[in-house]
């Protein structure tokens, strides 16, 4: 567990240096997952522990948003104002967002 | 006796220690709920604990900084949760090498997309510039979409809002709309949820097979790349 939680911690460390050093616009952690995954390749797989904990970590992954969620209490006036058309504004254009990128992604894989 | 629980809650209104056990206890009791009553897609844990969480933080007068001191170690772990998404991609190999070409299309598009809808939309709607800003990066993750709309002169933690209500959005219904629209295949459902709704997208098609889950993680990361790339070039370019 502590080993896993350390490696995991490690390519965090080495994906934001990277990410801050070269001035990157792919954020820290992301750098630090593809790290970890090229590391994984080279390797030929992730050690058991490290496999149980990430998938641990992942099973909870809803959880790590709630802080940030909880932040809406600062933002009610602006809410009680936009609240209505930003909520439409917020479905409608993840709705074309999904459908527009799932329809690329099919079509291109029919198209071969 | 009063005033003995009144110097309690002083103190542990003060500590971490209240707040982030607060928050996972929360969380798991309303895991429970929605489990027990069959997951139906609107009572959705994420939704139920905020809700939860800020009728207390506001009949207790606790202003979001001290919660926030408490649950700032439950937001931390968003980053080596992002890294640990490695994990589930080197599982999950052989789907991304089937759709690697198509899936590098979609992200650019699918990323663009993301931006210019979210403006185009909420301008029609009748949104203030500010808060627009603060919607352009709404697709992708909460820490990378806050330092975007800093950038851009919106505000940071009203993202942080609009990012999770967009996870819910995606969460509640986009593995099913796709579907309908003829998207069947678990690695570009999860690749599409991913792109439009980050990490509770991912969370979500994890549920249905870790190759899923896996897509959606990695277009998640690129995504949240391909929009720090895009959206100042697009904000400028539609007038923000």
């Amino acid at each position: 567990m502590i080993d896993a939680l350390l490696g995991l911690l490690f390519f965090q460390l080495i994906g934001e240096v990277l990410s801050r050093g070269l001035n990157l616009p792919i954020p820290g952690p992301v750098v630090g997952m593809l790290l970890l995954f090229t590391v994984l390749r080279w390797r030929g797989g992730p050690p058991a522990q490290l496999s149980a904990t990430a998938h641990g970590v992942l099973s909870h992954l809803p959880l790590l948003f709630v802080p940030a969620g909880v932040g809406v209490m600062v933002h009610l006036p602006v809410l009680a104002r936009e609240g209505g058309p930003l909520l439409a504004a917020i479905i409608a254009s993840t709705v074309v967002t999904l459908i527009v990128t799932g329809l690329t992604v099919h079509w291109l894989r029919r198209g071969k | 006796m009063d005033e003995r629980i009144f110097s309690i809650w002083v103190y542990l209104a003060q500590t971490p220690l209240l707040w982030l056990t607060a928050t996972i206890a929360i969380y798991r009791v309303m895991v429970e709920i929605s489990r027990r009553l069959g997951s139906p897609p609107l009572l959705n844990p994420v939704l139920l604990a905020i809700i939860t969480i800020v009728t207390i933080l506001m009949a207790t007068d606790t202003p979001y900084a001290t919660y926030f001191d408490g649950a700032q170690f439950v937001h931390f772990l968003l980053g080596p949760a992002t890294v640990a998404l490695a994990i589930p991609l080197y599982e999950s190999e052989r789907a991304l090498r089937r759709i690697f070409w198509p899936a590098l299309a979609g992200l650019l598009i699918g990323s663009a997309t993301g931006i210019a809808a979210a403006v185009l939309i909420g301008r029609l709607a009748g949104l203030s510039n500010v808060t627009l800003r603060s919607l352009a990066p709404k697709s992708i993750t909460t820490p990378i979409a806050m330092g975007i709309a800093e950038q851009l002169g919106g505000l940071p933690s009203l993202t942080a809002v609009i990012v999770i209500v967009t996870g819910m959005v995606g969460a509640l219904f986009g593995w099913e709309l796709l579907g309908l629209m003829g998207v069947r295949d678990d690695s570009e459902r999860g690749f599409a949820l991913g792109l439009a709704s980050h990490g509770l997208g991912t969370a979500r098609s994890l549920q249905f097979s870790s190759e899923a889950g896996a897509l959606a993680g990695l277009a998640m990361g690129l995504n949240g790349a391909m929009t720090s790339l895009l959206a100042p070039f697009l904000a400028r370019w539609l007038g923000l």
